[in-house]
């Protein structure tokens, strides 16, 4: 079953795809009930039962700053876990399968996709979601946040939590960049309205923006 | 002074909402006790369920319901259910099961058995029609006349079709001509045949079509994924069989639809009748791989054409066959191909056959320029070849043959509001820099060599009669109230900024209600055609020319002299000349709520739509309320608007990888109302059209029906990295003088300039050669240039 998966094996700075994968296979569950569904962690199906022995269920998390506990299941992933345990909706899931970008992430400042991360990987380590980019105290807009309101970025926006995290990532780790940089940067999230010129503007924007703070 | 509103920059009012991450899109709304669906999918393409065994999933611990065809409203194909007993494609959803997390639901799923009894099944529209050949649904495989029918075409059809390597042409279900093509094309100085292809894609937004559902004191709650707010609802109540003022619809952010999400979609059924079982609340998550089964795609076409030109490049005759992949429940792109081909050509003679055949694939739907977009991709390169042969310039016989505003054309000689397709083409080649480009045809570097190519691409633009509601409230500012979907075009402001500018306002003394009906919305188009920007900068323009001449009654009454004396600037009414008398729009709207009556909305205009009025009626005593419809007229005339793509690629010939290095898109659509927004509309419409042409295929195994490439990276629209990065776009902007504010819409037209603008690119970096097939992506450009004999026919499609 799922629940017999043993994340204490599991590598404590991040897990792939292809190990969380390997990990379930092996475990003799179907990908198709992994993780990427949402069980919850009160009722359910054999919740309380299959997972005495294995992992500890109860974590602190850092997330936006803010220490939070949670009950997350072994195969939980980040994505699930911000978006039906903590309430940070504003974390995407357009694929669910790391092919669009929408549900990227900041682990210790490193963009990953949240659906192909799992909770129990981020322990002791710091996450940022697009909800935590304002600052805490005054509540004003990131540079990145800044640069995208200033250009207008962005149609349906549904890709745009992914892009401003991948965009957060290039300008607190680069301090100066090309456009065509920018775009390598920016590759793994994909923006189906196809608004990737005014997106690339705003990258440029916001690369000015960090560096005159 | 107020600000200038119309075709400046703003922000759109939700934008801090987007990047934030507050703006709540369908699967971000929760409720107490919330339960989660999930479907049993058919696992083939045509077949018929016998029995359903649910007990070893319904006795699991956790499972709250199940919801089959039998629960839901019938339909008679090709109406579409949102379950079935007869799945007529792979993925097409039997059966939801709802439990209390996504989990238990899906392990449910995996117990329920199903048994299936397999039917014949067909993929290729051209297998349907041969003898023999399968049909898609037990009743036939097209719809004549409103009966179905099995329409099959003679052997020797197909031996002499294929013997010439054309496509088959037997007895089409529609056809319309003017002129006589057969006497024109015996005139005509050069004649250019060809058989074209264009797969089937599929919408893929970014956001797949969840919604969650409840039920309320016998009122449906339901927050969706949707392009248009009202008119969804009112498609929902129609599905459901429900009143209008049954639904509460929740709409607020939309993640793309593309045409894929115009109103109700079918599963958005699912989690409303399944809560009503269960008596809680239900969300449903779709995930991308159904999203690829159920998200709807562009049909695809299998045609011929044969062009007639004279000597100097004028199209005289124009004869096109098309047999469209109409899917699981039919499709009627032909028809905009066919008018969109006669439009943009404007030959005098000119023949369109077609018939659309029901397939055993996923459902069709519009997509972003339905039927324009392909066939403009298809023929543009087909056009350069006679251009080429006859030395004439690809540019100017494009402008040759472009109608001007006094065009009649398709079936029954539409005529246009306006047209300056020509002027689209001399300003995009003067912003690309045509003259120099074109000069880089066929240069070589290493193993790349460059193409240079032009797509111009026309679609409908504008509807009109909607119903505009604003309220002016006694906080000084307008609020409208828009009943029209947040897609992401940005029109739920921009079609908001004429009402205000006419009423002298700046843009932040104005609110926009949007995305909920309990708000009150009035009666509003389909966020569909490209219809919005026309329409209800029309319709919320109308209800602010009601606005302003109450504004200016209410000051006459106050204060003294004629309406006709007052004027609105800055969030006053005040006697001409006299800016510092007069008042306040927060005091002209206590005033109005004072004065009652049609002031404040409890006496409304006879013409308006029961919908508005029921909506005007929410907003009643608020303050002062603006309500109209568009009378505006010019009822009779189409209204389309024009992009035109300039491209340059290069193309590797040792790896057949197209790079597109350049592109400049120019549009005629009327007024510009935000620039930064039409550039984003012109370019993301010009990618998506890359994609379609480049990058997003399709494979289906014919042995078993079903799609191969079911995932975003299997059939991957266009990153960052596959587009230029410093594109260019401009506007001719010649306001469109049917409409009091000039604008058209711009949704559709770039996709098929785009991908016209990269399928005439190739064509010229193959010196010439046409493929006329799409997608044109590596292995299919490399058997062209090694000279390979292909592996697939001349009309194969969804080849793997």
């Amino acid at each position: 079953m799922i629940d017999e998966v043993d994340v204490n094996g599991l590598p404590t700075r991040s897990v792939s795809r292809r190990t969380f994968i390997k990990g379930v296979i092996a475990a003799g569950a179907t990908a198709s009930t992994a993780g990427t569904l949402f069980r919850a962690s009160g009722g359910g199906l054999f919740a309380a039962t299959a997972l005495q022995g294995t992992a500890e269920r109860l974590l602190t998390l850092n997330v936006n700053g803010q220490q939070r506990r949670v009950d997350v299941l072994p195969n939980e992933t980040l994505a699930m876990t911000l978006r039906y345990k903590l309430g940070l909706t504003g974390t995407k899931l357009g694929c669910d399968r790391a092919e669009c970008g929408a549900c990227t992430v900041l682990v210790d400042g490193v963009n990953h996709y949240g659906c192909s991360i799992l909770t129990h990987a981020v322990r002791g380590r710091s996450v940022t979601t697009v909800e935590g980019l304002q600052d805490p105290e005054t509540g004003a807009l990131s540079p990145v946040q800044q640069a995208v309101l200033e250009g207008g970025g962005f149609q349906c926006a549904f890709c745009a939590p992914g892009f401003l995290m991948s965009m957060t990532a290039l300008v607190t780790s680069t301090p100066s960049f090309t456009r065509d940089e920018a775009a390598s940067a920016l590759s793994g999230n994909l923006c189906r309205c196809g608004d990737y010129n005014k997106i690339l503007d705003c990258a440029m924007r916001a690369g000015e923006l960090a560096r005159s703070v | 002074m107020a600000e200038k509103l119309i075709g400046t920059d703003i922000a759109p009012p939700d934008l801090v909402a987007k990047i934030t991450g507050r703006a709540r899109y369908a699967e971000d709304f929760r409720a107490d006790g919330m339960a989660f669906a999930k479907l049993l999918l058919s696992p083939m393409p045509h077949a018929r369920v016998r029995r359903i065994d649910a007990e070893r999933a319904l006795s699991m611990p956790g499972v709250l319901g199940i919801l089959t065809a039998d629960d839901v409203p019938q339909r008679d194909a090709p109406a579409e259910q949102c379950l079935t007993n007869e799945p007529v494609y792979e993925g097409e959803p039997i059966l939801a099961v709802a439990a209390v997390d996504e989990a238990t639901a899906a392990e449910a799923v995996e117990r329920i058995r199903v048994d299936l009894e397999p039917l014949p099944f067909v993929l290729d529209p051209l297998e349907s029609l041969r003898p023999g050949g399968a049909d898609a649904h037990v009743q036939g495989n097209v719809i004549v006349d409103r009966e179905w029918k099995s329409l099959k075409w003679t052997a020797e059809e197909f031996a002499s079709a294929e013997a010439a390597g054309r496509l088959p042409m037997g007895e089409p279900t529609s056809e319309w001509s003017h002129g006589d093509v057969d006497a024109a094309f015996a005139a005509a100085d050069l004649i250019v045949e060809e058989t074209i292809v264009h797969q089937s894609v599929t919408h893929h937004p970014m956001e797949p079509r969840s919604n969650m559902a409840f039920w309320q004191n016998g009122k449906l709650h339901i927050f969706a994924s949707t392009q248009s707010t009202a008119r969804t609802r009112a498609a929902l109540a129609s599905a459901l069989e429900l009143d209008l003022e049954d639904i509460v619809f929740v709409a607020e952010y939309c993640g793309g639809g593309f045409g894929s999400k115009i109103s109700g979609s079918t599963v958005m059924q699912i989690p409303a009748l399944l809560s009503r079982k269960i008596g809680r609340p239900v969300m449903h998550r779709v995930t991308r791989y159904e999203e690829n089964y159920f998200g709807r795609a562009r049909p695809g076409f299998q045609g011929w054409v044969k062009m007639g030109f004279r000597a100097d490049g004028r199209m005289t005759a124009l004869d096109l066959y098309l047999v469209e992949e109409g899917g699981a429940y039919g499709s009627g792109d032909f028809g905009t191909a066919g008018a969109v081909a006669h439009l943009t050509y404007t030959p005098e003679n000119v023949r369109v056959r077609a018939v659309s055949v029901f397939t055993n694939t996923p459902p069709k739907a519009a997509q972003r320029g339905p039927g324009g977009a392909q066939i403009i991709s298809m023929l543009e390169p087909i056009v350069d070849k006679g251009a080429r042969q006859l030395g004439v310039d690809r540019l100017a016989i494009r402008s040759l043959n472009a109608p001007g505003s006094d065009v009649r054309f398709g079936p029954r000689l539409m005529g246009l509001t306006s047209v300056h397709a020509r002027e689209a083409l001399e300003l995009g080649a003067r912003t690309f820099g045509w003259d120099e480009k074109r000069m880089l045809s066929g240069r070589r570097n290493g193993t790349k060599v460059t193409g240079v190519g032009i797509g111009l691409s026309p679609y409908t633009a504008g509807s009109r009669g909607y119903d505009g509601l604003m309220v002016v409230r006694p906080d000084g500012k307008l609020h409208v109230h828009q009943g029209i979907g947040n897609l992401g075009t940005h029109s739920i402001a921009d079609t908001a900024r004429p009402a205000a500018e006419l009423l002298g306002l700046s843009w932040d003394q104005v609110e926009i209600h949007w995305g909920d009906t309990s708000l009150g919305v009035p009666r509003s188009s389909n966020q569909a055609g490209s219809q919005t920007t026309h329409a209800h900068t029309r319709a919320n323009h109308a209800a602010a020319e009601d606005a302003k001449r109450k504004i200016q009654e209410v000051a006459a009454r106050t204060l003294g002299g004629a309406p006709g004396d007052y004027v609105l600037d800055g969030g006053r009414v005040f006697r001409r000349g006299s800016r510092g008398s007069g008042m306040s729009f927060a005091d002209v709207a206590r005033r109005a709520i004072e004065l009652g009556g049609h002031f404040d909305g409890h006496e409304l205009p006879d013409d308006i739509h029961a919908e508005t009025v029921t909506a005007a009626s929410k907003v009643a005593g608020q303050g002062l309320v603006g309500v109209a419809k568009d009378n505006y007229g010019g009822d009779g005339a189409g209204v389309y608007s024009w992009v035109v793509g300039f491209a340059v690629v290069e193309l590797d010939t040792e790896t057949g990888v197209v790079e597109v290095v350049d592109y400049t898109g120019a549009t005629d659509c009327g007024t510009v109302i935000h620039p930064r927004s039409l550039g984003a509309q012109v370019l993301g419409g010009s990618i998506q059209g890359m994609g379609m042409a480049m990058t997003q295929r399709w494979v289906f195994d014919p042995k078993w029906g079903v799609p191969f490439a079911k995932r975003l990276y299997t059939a991957r629209p266009p990153g960052m990295l596959d587009v230029p990065l410093n594109a260019q776009w401009a506007a001719v902007g010649i306001p469109d003088p049917t409409t009091p504010v000039g604008a058209k819409g711009i949704g559709e037209p770039p996709v098929g300039a785009g991908a016209a603008a990269i399928t005439c690119a190739v064509a010229d970096a193959l010196g010439g050669r046409c493929l006329c097939r799409t997608p044109l992506t590596p292995d299919i450009i490399l058997t062209e240039l090694e000279g390979l004999r292909k592996p697939y026919s001349p009309t194969a499609t969804h080849i793997g």
